[in-house]
């Protein structure tokens, strides 16, 4: 029986109980993910980081969480006030309704009934994730224009052409899953992973997908709307209190959710990593669902440590590598993908596929050389010589100006 | 001397025939080099952290820490401040307020005329800076290494002369009592008298 054909026989109620779990869990993992996350970029700063409330100060992001709450809510008298309330909840829910296509487990006995724990499965279960993701950036936009000020437009603008354009270059990343699985749906994909990894057959991909998902969720080295140097704080600059954390939280739902993504397409999704395959009946089942967070965890600490070890990168060159690296680089891969995919199944022979790759390769190395001489050559022009300003310029110190 | 201040002219550097160097940049590394960043950032990881966790851990300040201020005594209990008031004078923020009174024979709190009637330095104002001390001219005010001095009135920083006053030791006796038997200030001064002598006990 296919996951699909499973959760049509669940009943309302269950559907109900794995609606709360999801809500439940992603709340629960957002309060441990900021935890996680200061405790671990703090260490690569040699510091503690939070260890004053609870034991190792797991509690720290709980009184936050109070905190953030019982603060002064503030509307600016500039502010849109309708669009501004409803801003923070576009974000927050959208995140979390992403997770209702995601596989957390293989088959398990929930109070009796047998299912997996996946709220649906809809035959196009990832389109429905990125369309998900893209109304999440109504919340983005419509928070930094409705403030009524300057710094949280410019932040929500940054904000959502960002997640727009590499929000191409992940739904490309993931053309070439769909055309290796043939189907859209999230179980499915799993499924088709049984014997290896999307993360290694179509590594591409996967590296794409993952540089792109760090620039979708916002996320160092790519969180230009909240580069707090240079727009105070963003889209939420105005924002505070319950509708400042609603924003926090939509984040890290997002990284998790994004996280649980990219598991579920290139790592196998809940299933145990080769040779632990036995592992997957423990516990009735519900052991594939600490498979599932280990990766998920796994891809939680790459965001963490992307954020621990490099800088903010500039806007215009953020959004050349999107459009002119990312894009380009996924169109022409999905190419190969694709030509790969017919000739196997016209059932072309193994000299017929080597001769195509040995082309593919021949014209990646040729491209590349041909950029390396087209720097070589730009670093060896000489400099241009500038001519004299033809305005006054101050003296310098023990230098006569020329124009006085 | 000139009349005009002349700017600064280095003597190694002709400042106008300096070699033009262009500002080269190399762009990103290679692959490598950048793996090597998230290597640092992940070995730090296993290092020891170098927060002193304050409560709990109090690291010893350097050893001539300007920390809080102290009255000081003679050796026989006889507080050494005189009341002069040039602490008061010399402190740049105007933190110390200071009433000298005079010394009778019922009532000796120092040797010699004049005593510190009332003593006062206030926390918020004080910059710590030791102008006071350097100024004191019987050694009667030092710093302690004490750095805590948070509180959460402003009355409670103004430290008032018995919060100052360094505590009584062994063989000091609690001022006012008379002074030492057939000593005059400059014998305390000089620091020959060496602990209070039982004549000096007060009859109450």
């Amino acid at each position: 029986m296919t996951n699909a054909e499973i959760l049509a026989t669940d009943p309302g109620w269950i559907i109900a109980v794995k609606g709360l779990l999801v809500f439940a869990a992603c709340v629960v993992l957002t309060l441990l993910a900021i935890w996680a996350e200061r405790r671990i970029v703090a260490r690569m700063q040699e510091r503690p980081g939070p260890n004053r409330v609870g034991p190792l100060g797991l509690l720290q992001s709980l009184s936050d969480g109070v905190k953030l709450a019982l603060k002064e809510d503030l509307i600016p008298a500039a502010a849109d006030k309708i669009i501004f309330v409803i801003a923070p909840i576009i974000s927050a829910t959208t995140c979390f309704m992403a997770f209702a296509v995601i596989p957390v487990t293989g088959q398990v006995t929930l109070f009796g009934h047998k299912t997996v724990m996946q709220m649906t499965d809809i035959p196009v279960g990832v389109l429905y994730v990125l369309a998900i993701a893209s109304v999440g950036v109504y919340g983005i936009v419509l928070a930094g224009w409705s403030s009524g000020s300057t710094y949280p437009l410019l932040g929500g603008l940054r904000s959502s052409a960002q997640v727009i354009s590499y929000e191409v270059a992940m739904g490309l990343s993931l053309v070439s899953v769909f055309i290796y699985s043939g189907s859209m749906s999230t179980s499915d994909i799993v499924a088709a992973q049984d014997k290896w990894w999307y993360a290694v057959v179509l590594f591409p991909s996967f590296v794409i997908y993952a540089i792109s998902m760090v620039g979708e969720t916002n996320r160092a080295p790519f969180d230009l709307a909240e580069a707090e140097g240079e727009l105070v704080g963003g889209f939420h600059t105005e924002y505070s209190s319950l509708k400042f954390a609603l924003f926090f939280l939509a984040e890290y739902v997002n990284i998790v959710g994004v996280s649980a993504l990219a598991t579920t397409l290139f790592l196998g999704g809940y299933h145990a990593p080769p040779g632990l395959g036995f592992t997957e009946s423990w516990l009735g089942g519900w052991f594939t669902a600490i498979w599932f967070f280990i990766k998920v965890a796994g891809f939680f600490f790459i965001f963490v440590w992307l954020r621990g070890t490099l800088p903010r990168m500039r806007y215009d060159q953020f959004m050349q590598f999107g459009w002119k690296v990312l894009i380009p680089v996924s169109l022409f891969w999905i190419l190969v993908v694709a030509t790969l995919r017919v000739l196997s199944q016209q059932g072309t022979s193994r000299t017929g596929v080597l001769i195509f790759s040995g082309i593919v390769v021949a014209i990646v190395m040729f491209v590349n050389v041909a950029f390396d001489n087209v720097k070589q050559k730009k670093k060896n022009s000489p400099r241009p010589e500038l001519s004299k300003p033809d305005f006054a310029v101050p003296a310098l110190p023990n230098k006569e100006s020329d124009h006085v | 001397m000139s009349e005009q201040i002349e700017p600064r002219a280095s003597k190694d550097v002709d400042v106008n025939n300096v070699e033009f160097v262009p500002v080269v940049s190399e762009g990103p590394a290679s692959l490598f080099a950048q793996l090597k960043g998230f290597w640092l950032t992940f070995r730090t990881m296993f290092k020891k952290t170098l927060t002193v966790e304050y409560p709990e851990v109090k690291a010893p300040t350097q050893e001539r820490f300007h920390g809080r201020h102290q009255l000081n005594r003679h050796p026989d209990g006889l507080e050494k401040c005189i009341g002069c008031e040039l602490c008061a004078w010399a402190c740049p923020a105007d933190a110390i307020y200071v009433e000298g009174a005079d010394n009778t024979d019922e009532n000796r709190m120092s040797p010699g005329e004049r005593y510190g009637k009332v003593y006062q330095i206030n926390y918020l104002r004080c910059v710590f800076c030791g102008l006071c001390i350097e100024a004191c001219p019987t050694r009667a005010l030092t710093m302690t290494n004490e750095y805590e001095l948070a509180d959460d009135s402003r009355s409670n920083l103004i430290f008032e002369k018995e919060d100052l006053l360094a505590p009584l030791r062994s063989g000091m006796l609690m001022p006012p009592h008379p002074m030492y038997p057939e000593a005059d200030h400059h014998t305390y001064y000089r620091g020959e008298v060496p602990e209070a002598h039982p004549s000096q006990e007060v009859k109450k």
